[in-house]
């Protein structure tokens, strides 16, 4: 259903009931991410492709493209990228994208891996930021070049190491963000399979945590197991699944960023599921 | 959801359906509770199966982790808000696909246990219900999608149905029966499957009475049989207390204990029609004078729906007649095989053609708006032929309706033609299928369309149904050319095969097919083309593919021709049907969708548990 810019305004206010502080964490909405562009204190980050972003961008943002920080993913370059577009340690950084988060999450998590906390995601996409008729422009903004440190943050990073153990230890959860054909196709023996498909919705990236909340309670996950989220090969549809199960109230959370696909080359055991024809039920 | 406005001054005619709210909130929560208690190992595994066949959760495949959700639509009637909803369940938590069954249910597979409340959850937000959509109860009650539009009807069957569905849902007589119950309304006496039901209604009028002609005991199965007419005519008055009789005869003296033979057509077999019928007279009789007010009152016939009554005069459904063939304008050869006339003038129903009953989340949701634009009543009907009946249609809006499909891929041609073959679920997603009926419903109609298949018209009343097994979901026994899967070594291989069978009919006049011979699934196809090359030197003058079936079967063809019996059309094909070694081409002894050696493997069905 589509909301009008004030129906959905409202909406936002109404239903995002949360504290400033609070949306820091994860995510931020439209709103509040207006107010803070009017106050100059925010630096947003646009993770499209750099021709999307020159075409017509969010007011004041930078382009960190995804394939720019994929390319190079060594935590001194990531801060290269933050100091260049201006973003010392204290700026609060949204991050967005134009598919249905996943890009953004990605990216969001790579800034907080290597120590910048304060990043969060944009509830909507670009797409739906425009068709409610916000601040947009084209030019292309430069920021003085501000001063990063360097802190990793392996807490929230996961190898294939911790994957490993993870299969072994009660309390450690081992999430697979894929869609539910490729997961029965193969998976990493163990894992449970939370679709990003079960995430968003069609107005926001990620549902109220009240319903991720249940999800994870139909599943048995409880805030104090530990978990890891990987997906097929770099841990953009986990890293939405990363900041859903946050916004769950999960505490220790990982990213396994070089998911499935590094998984595969190691050779490491997979679990397949060959006795139905679960592909031919498929329309598309 | 708010209903758009139709553009049409004639719109006040209509009015929209109102949420039908046959779902439960409590029913979801609860869902999800026993969930977990089945997981913390606080419920047996039989006390969490029966709930949850009961509340239309499936187990799926050789895995029990994963449920197909049948989603229950009485009579078939389906609104643009529901079926956006199902768009958005399947995207969220199933593969982003729904099926749409033979009996009018719409089934979301591979669904994980975890989430089947959160499913049911969204569907009861939309009025629907899964409850007693499986196990041992009174099933979806299926309706013809022509009821209401059908020149040839006595009355519009639908509210009866319906009335009938609202009855019997969470009745406690029907909680617990020896096995499922399948009701089935027609709108006259050819449109839909009166024959092969438990019970099986037609309407009929008798000195301006509304009434039903009612059949009971049949069904299909590993052992089929056509059900038998009641008495002549059953008033409309008595219909909930003649239902009420045959469901309580059947919880009765039903078969609790041979699971393979326990649905109702083997009580009447085992102890012979009349006797049965005496029973259910004698049964009624109890009934009528024992039913106390509160339960008559669960039935309540509503007769809301389109005031539009401009008859016509009692013409058939005339398919759009003018000749296409292969080369015809795409638009034109849709509206030939697509588009049928109402009875009310200037209105038309519209057939969305789905691969097998299957259609993405996004083509859902266009659907839905497509339905919302130009469905006079504005809801659509789902079909025991898998696909969607849209009617009221008006005739100015066929090309729009056209280029709206076209633009998601749904409108190929050939809804009511052979081309679109009935496939069940098969090896997809079911426990008891041994072959991949549903790819291979789908390898076939694609091969139709792109031999301009659709556009014969003496192919167009012939049917293709096929079942991955002997059960019978995909009605392979009442198809004019049926399939069920089954497996054969030939050549010291285990080989996928299909028992194919000639001359089944659905309607008033249900015929079960005649068993011709096994073909390698890989052999379907080229089978099937054979079939119609022999049919076309054979037949004579212009009868159909159909009518020269039922003549064959009957050892009743010309006397020129070369095939004049079952015999000699096995001797015909022994050719097509004959597969080279296994070590030349390894594939002709594989399944369709498999790329490994075939081995029929199959778990314990559940429909009985």
């Amino acid at each position: 259903m589509k909301y009008t810019s004030k129906e959905k305004k409202t909406k936002s206010i109404l239903t995002r009931n949360h504290t400033l502080n609070d949306l820091q964490d994860v995510i931020t909405s439209a709103d509040i991410l207006r107010t803070l562009i009017r106050k100059n204190s925010v630096r947003v980050v646009d993770v499209r492709k750099e021709d999307e972003y020159k075409k017509e961008h969010i007011k004041t943002a930078v382009s960190i493209p995804l394939a720019k920080v994929l390319d190079n993913d060594s935590p001194e370059r990531i801060v290269q990228l933050l100091e260049q577009t201006g973003i010392s340690d204290k700026t609060p950084v949204v991050v967005y994208d134009d598919t249905f988060g996943a890009l953004a999450a990605r990216v969001a998590w790579t800034f907080q891996y290597v120590g910048h906390s304060n990043t969060s995601l944009l509830e909507t996409t670009f797409a739906k930021w425009k068709s409610y008729g916000f601040e947009t422009e084209k030019k292309v903004n430069v920021f003085p070049h501000a001063k990063h440190s360097l802190r990793v943050n392996n807490e929230i990073f996961a190898n294939y190491n911790e994957v490993e153990k993870a299969k072994s230890e009660q309390n450690r959860i081992l999430i697979d963000s894929r869609e539910r054909l490729n997961f029965l196709s193969e998976h990493i023996p163990g894992a449970t399979n939370l679709p990003y498909t079960m995430l968003g919705t069609a107005d926001s990236i990620l549902r109220e945590p009240q319903e991720i909340k249940r999800f994870m309670e139909n599943r048995g996950i409880s805030t104090d197991d530990e978990v890891i989220t990987y997906c097929g090969s770099v841990g953009t549809l986990s890293g939405l699944a990363y900041y859903a199960l946050r916004m769950g109230g999960v505490k220790k959370i990982r990213l396994y960023s070089r998911s499935f696909k590094e998984w595969k080359k190691l050779g490491k055991p997979i679990e397949e599921f060959k006795d139905a024809n679960y592909w031919d039920l498929s329309a598309e | 959801m708010k209903r758009e406005v139709l553009n049409y001054t004639d719109k006040k005619h209509f009015s929209p359906k109102s949420n039908p709210r046959w779902g439960k909130e409590e029913e979801t929560e609860i869902f999800g509770q026993n969930v977990k208690l089945f997981r913390k190992g606080k419920m047996s595994e039989d006390d969490f199966r029966r709930f949850r066949l009961q509340h239309g959760a499936y187990g799926s495949r050789l895995q029990q982790n994963y449920s197909m959700i049948r989603i229950k639509i009485p009579s078939g009637e389906i609104t643009p808000d529901q079926l956006e909803k199902i768009a958005s369940m399947s995207e969220a938590f199933s593969i982003g696909s729904a099926h749409v069954s033979t009996r009018q249910n719409i089934q979301l597979h591979w669904v994980q246990l975890e989430d089947v409340s959160e499913v049911m959850r969204g569907l009861v937000e939309v009025g629907l219900t899964t409850r007693e959509a499986c196990g041992n109860t009174v099933r979806n009650v299926m309706c013809s999608h022509f009821a209401g539009v059908c020149p040839d009807e006595e009355f519009d069957s639908t509210p009866y149905a319906k009335a009938i569905a609202r009855f019997f849902l969470r009745n406690p007589v029907c909680q617990n029966l020896p096995r499922k119950f399948k009701i089935n309304f027609q709108c006259c006496s050819n449109h839909g499957l009166v024959r092969i039901a438990d019970i099986g209604l037609i309407p009929m009028k008798k000195d301006e009475a509304n009434g039903f002609k009612i059949y009971l005991g049949g069904g299909l199965g590993a052992a089929s049989f056509i059900g038998h007419q009641l008495e002549e005519f059953t008033p409309e008055d008595r219909l909930v207390s003649t239902c009420m009789a045959v469901v309580r005869l059947f919880d009765r003296l039903g078969n609790r204990e041979n699971m393979a033979r326990n649905r109702m057509r083997y009580l009447v077999n085992e102890m012979g029609w009349e006797k049965f019928q005496k029973l259910v007279i004698k049964e009624r009789s109890n009934v009528e004078m024992t039913i106390s007010l509160e339960t008559l009152n669960r039935y309540k016939v509503d007769f809301e729906g389109p005031s539009i009554r401009q008859l016509s005069n009692g013409k058939k459904l005339p398919l759009i007649n003018e000749k296409v063939d292969i080369n015809s304008d795409p638009y034109k050869r849709w509206i030939h095989s697509n588009v049928v006339s109402q009875k009310q003038n200037g209105y038309f129903v519209v057939f969305v053609t789905l691969g097998a009953g299957d259609i993405t989340s996004n083509q859902l949701r266009s659907l839905a708006k497509t339905i919302q634009s130009y469905s006079g009543e504005g809801c659509a009907r789902n079909t025991a032929n898998q696909n969607f009946a849209v009617r009221f249609v008006k005739g100015r809006d066929l090309p729009e309706f056209y280029n709206d499909l076209a633009k998601i891929g749904l409108a190929n041609p050939g809804a009511l033609t052979m081309s679109s073959a009935v496939g069940c679920s098969g090896t997809t997603s079911c426990n008891l299928a041994i072959t991949n009926s549903h790819r291979l419903a789908k390898e076939i109609q694609s091969k139709f369309i792109e031999l301009g298949l659709d556009t014969e018209d003496d192919l167009r009343d012939s049917t293709i149904k096929i079942s991955g097994c002997p059960n019978s979901c995909g009605q392979h026994e009442i198809a004019t050319i049926g399939f069920y899967g089954g497996a054969s070594r030939i050549e010291g291989t285990m080989t996928p095969t299909y028992t194919m069978m000639f001359g089944g009919r659905d309607g008033e006049e249900g015929m079960l097919g005649r068993t011709v011979m096994r073909v390698p699934a890989k052999r379907v196809i080229s089978t099937i083309i054979k079939i119609i090359e022999i049919y076309r030197q054979e037949r004579s003058a212009n009868e159909s593919l159909t009518k020269w079936i039922g003549k064959l079967i009957n050892g009743a063809v010309n006397d020129n021709g070369e095939i004049k019996n079952l015999d000699d059309i096995k001797k015909a094909l022994m050719q097509t049907i004959s597969l080279p070694s296994p070590d030349d081409d390894p594939e002709s002894y594989m399944d369709y969708g498999n790329d490994i050696k075939f081995s029929a493997k199959t778990a314990k069905g559940e429909c009985a548990a």
